[in-house]
């Protein structure tokens, strides 16, 4: 037995010391795999594409509900939104196009919209699609008994009709620019839910949609499988089955890729860069890369006199190297932000008021506004009090908490000592956060694909458990958010949100720190991706996989 | 003897109860909710939208009421509704995750008993020699590897390289298309690595504690007596020597019981198994109080009829512990 044992043991250890010298590739190898993956793609795609074979996701969470006005988590999501269909839909570039809406009108005093819905659509069960379910479905979100997150952009409508059985309209007290995107919230079965308790649903494990994808199975904790939906609108979705596996643990997951057990999962950047750098990863799979809807900020609680001084928070983004954190902590995927929107998009606008890294700078601003070191202890102070404050965080974050320790450095050589709290999400949240008990926090938001930012930088949401937490108030930024979400024209919206950014830009309420990057890897054997602006899932249900190289045939 | 398990079953129901107050009074003081997880720096989620959520939970309502409310519906043998976003029942979520972490940990306390025991006995019946050594070595190695290293290794080891074994989850892709027998072999094949590390560790307890136990009874005179007329020395340590030592196991067999349930987070995170130590990590992190409840009434239960069990085996074997039953 202990023999056994220690042979055992042994082998693993030699087994480590060969994998850890195997993956130390150089970081071209992995620039190449995609080049050689794409040419070879090109050829492939002129193939008529085939029915066929499965796709192994991995996910580190299981999903919660499949009602997808029950759930808040993205794996719930995720699944679901291959199940159901909203009434419009963001296309590549991400604008606005019908999916359940085959058209919509919106009237010239901006204030209703109505949808022309396609016909001939079928419920996974065959029953009809019809205008009343959408109307059900509105109800049912406005219904006080349902416990939905989602509710607030609903209750602007002022009344809901529906015309014929193809056509339904909505009337808003005010132009309202979010409403037509927030029609895009799955559409549920009527004939299957009215008159019953939604949250007891069956539907909730079993869900019945108009979507590209039937549910089939869900073992909880462990996968959920869909099918293509052979009825579907759009056509049947090439890929014939979708296995959703639930992973908790990273590391695990990067072996099962690694295995071949899984065909899609998100890389971390160490993972992208130096892991799948390797032969074992030539040709077997295609790596892609795109921003993200999401940026991460330094935050200042500017009900604290430190902070008040709009000169301090400059200096502040002055003294951080923020091409530096990209580097360290993103290892280079991701970019530099500049304001609340991600690069890409048409609302993005980059201001003239930039912040390079330049210590000189920020200690000439802060000199200014009466920050010296006098006792000549390498910190800066004031009325003879130091330059001392504490960045909170959240745990479980690890790039949020590498963010803070470069951050600290940078600062301590201007002479400003950072400390660095981190502290459990609900705790943070709720003793700090709500409370305006913090200094500086450093976290990220989910961008969406509309520009309205109301919630977010109004005067009028910072009450507690708002999200104006840092109490920015701005009388110009709130009347200029104010029109950017009563209006529909875009370029007309674009100048508001144009000049909302020069404002932060000079302003400097948040360090706008960076975007990162999605890194997603997918078997090499998936054909029809094509990155865009809105990443690589929208178009799905074109991807396929040529006969000779299919996996899962039963 | 009925007496003595009479008394003891009585006293379990206060304990049951002040443990339950106690750890719902904890639970609540831990800041957060359930609903946070819903609305925590949600842009959609108004105030109107949080007071619609906690009155739908019953968040409203003063601690004192939520616990007897919830203490009326464990009577009637009811765990409640789960506050996580799938609403399902408490009981529901239990039951479907309870068998797979008891099978991991049973076989894995069975792994030991076999491996420790007779690791234990020959150890201290060879005292100091040197594959006694190598044993302690071994042993200490056991017990101080990290449990997800070594899952990790092995899974690199046995899934990737070697390609032996599945890396991680209950059954393979082509599970529901096979018989019964593959079906087992399959599973059997997926629960290999989790049953051999969940073991691992304890492996050095018990066989370290049997180790001492033994050494402890073969210095004792009536060994001693039995050597000394000529009894075999393996009818000396089998049978005289090993009954008095494996006594003070019954215990630690009794108190891992509880250990069934709890304390599977680790292993059941890296190797992707949706058990009890996953859900109840996750219900904790999301502040799902019926959950965690529910969990917690069921192994606060189990550890007291552990500790039951244990004294009763303890009564059964030796007579002086049963003072209670003289009167």
């Amino acid at each position: 037995m202990n023999k056994k044992a220690a042979s055992i043991l042994i082998s693993i250890l030699s087994l480590i010391l060969l994998v850890a010298c195997g993956q130390s590739s150089s970081p071209d190898d992995s620039q190449k795999i995609i080049k050689n993956n794409e040419l070879e793609q090109k050829s492939v795609d002129k193939l008529t594409p085939v029915h066929g074979d499965t796709i192994v996701v991995g996910s580190i969470g299981d999903a919660s509900n499949l009602i997808p006005l029950l759930a808040s988590d993205s794996p719930s999501h995720q699944v679901a939104g291959l199940i159901y269909n909203g009434l419009v839909r963001y296309d590549k570039n991400l604008k606005l196009e019908g999916e359940l809406a085959k058209s919509w009108e919106i009237s010239t005093d901006g204030l209703t919209i109505t949808f022309h819905l396609r016909h001939g659509v079928k419920w996974h069960d065959g029953a009809p699609f019809t205008a009343d379910d959408v109307m059900f479905t509105y109800r049912l979100i406005i219904d006080p008994k349902t416990p939905t997150a989602y509710a607030g952009d609903f209750e602007q409508v002022k009344e809901a009709k529906i015309i014929d059985t193809h056509t339904f309209q909505v009337v808003y007290e005010k132009p309202f620019a979010p409403a037509l995107a927030s029609w895009g919230l799955s559409i549920l079965p009527k004939h299957l839910l009215e008159g019953r308790d939604i949250t007891k649903s069956p539907l909730s494990r079993d869900p019945i949609g108009t979507g590209p994808y039937k549910f089939s199975q869900w073992k909880g904790g462990e996968k959920i499988e869909l099918t293509a939906n052979q009825d579907y609108f759009e056509g049947q979705p090439y890929i014939e089955r979708y296995r959703y596996r639930i992973i908790p643990d990273s590391a695990t997951m990067f072996l099962e890729l690694k295995a071949g057990n899984l065909d899609w999962m998100g890389l971390t950047p160490i993972q992208y860069d130096r892991q799948t750098a390797g032969k074992k990863f030539k040709g077997k799979f295609n790596k892609y890369r795109y921003l993200s809807f999401a940026y991460t900020y330094l935050g200042y609680n500017l009900k604290n006199p430190l902070f008040q001084d709009r000169r301090v928070r400059q200096a502040l983004s002055f003294a951080i190297n923020k091409q530096e954190l990209i580097d360290g902590v993103l290892l280079g995927y991701g970019r530099v932000a500049t304001g609340p929107y991600k690069p890409d998009t048409w609302f993005y606008h980059q201001p003239t008021r930039k912040y390079p890294y330049n210590p000189e700078k920020a200690k000439q601003l802060l000199q200014e506004v009466g920050w010296q070191d006098r006792d000549g202890d390498g910190l800066l102070d004031k009325d003879g009090h130091p330059f001392i404050f504490t960045v909170m965080t959240n745990q479980g974050n690890s790039l949020r908490a590498k963010t803070a320790v470069i951050i600290q450095r940078r600062l301590e050589e201007i002479g400003i000592k950072m400390k660095i709290r981190i502290i459990e999400w609900s705790a943070f949240i709720n003793e700090f956060i709500d409370k305006k008990k913090f200094e500086a926090v450093i976290l990220g938001w989910t961008t969406g694909q509309d520009p309205d930012m109301y919630d977010i930088w109004h005067s009028a949401k910072t009450g507690p458990k708002e999200l104006n937490f840092i109490s920015y108030k701005n009388p110009e930024v709130d009347r200029l958010l104010e029109k950017g979400r009563h209006t529909f024209a875009r370029e007309e919206r674009r100048k508001y949100y144009d000049r909302f950014q020069e404002i932060l830009a000079e302003e400097q309420p948040y360090t706008f720190l960076y975007v990162p990057e999605s890194l997603p890897i997918i078997a090499a054997r998936f054909h029809g991706i094509k990155p865009a602006p809105a990443g690589i899932s929208y178009n799905f249900i074109k991807w396929h996989v040529p006969q000779t190289l299919q996996k899962y045939t039963q | 003897m009925m007496t003595f398990i009479g008394k003891r079953f009585a006293l379990m129901i206060p304990m049951l109860l002040g443990i339950t107050m106690i750890s719902f009074l904890v639970m609540n003081l831990a800041p957060g909710e359930p609903i946070d997880v819903l609305t925590n720096l949600n842009p959609k989620a108004t105030a109107e939208v949080r007071e619609r959520l906690r009155s739908h939970y019953g968040l409203n309502q003063p601690l004192p009421v939520r616990y007897v409310n919830w203490l009326k519906r464990v009577v009637r043998l009811d765990l409640g509704y789960s506050f996580a976003q799938d609403n399902r029942l408490v009981w529901d979520k239990i039951r479907e995750r309870i068998p797979i972490t008891l099978t991991i940990n049973a076989l894995s306390l069975l792994l030991i008993i076999i491996v420790a025991i007779p690791i234990g006995i020959y150890s201290a019946v060879h005292q100091n020699s040197l594959i006694d050594r190598i044993l302690t070595i071994f042993v200490f190695i056991g017990f101080a590897t990290p449990t997800f290293w070594l899952a990790l290794l092995l899974m690199i080891l046995f899934g990737v390289h070697l390609g032996w074994l599945p890396i991680s989850g209950l059954e393979s892709s082509q599970f529901t298309h096979a018989g019964f027998w593959p079906m087992l072999g399959d599973r059997a094949r997926h629960l290999l690595l989790p049953v051999l590390v969940s073991a691992f560790g304890g492996l050095a307890g018990l066989s370290r504690y049997m180790r001492s136990n033994m050494l402890e009874v073969i210095r004792q005179d009536y060994i001693t007596t039995a050597r000394a007329k000529g009894l075999k020395e393996i009818k000396v340590i089998g049978k005289h020597a090993l009954r008095n030592a494996l006594m003070p196991i019954i215990t630690i067999l009794g108190f891992s019981l509880p250990g069934l349930i709890g304390g599977s987070v680790i292993f059941e995170t890296i190797f992707a198994i949706p058990g009890m130590g996953q859900m109840f990590y996750g219900a904790v992190m999301a502040r799902d109080y019926p959950l965690i409840m529910g969990t917690l009434l069921i192994g606060a239960s189990l550890t007291l009829v552990g500790n039951l069990l244990a004294d009763i085996s303890y009564a059964l074997v030796d007579p002086r512990i049963r003072v209670g039953d003289h009167d």
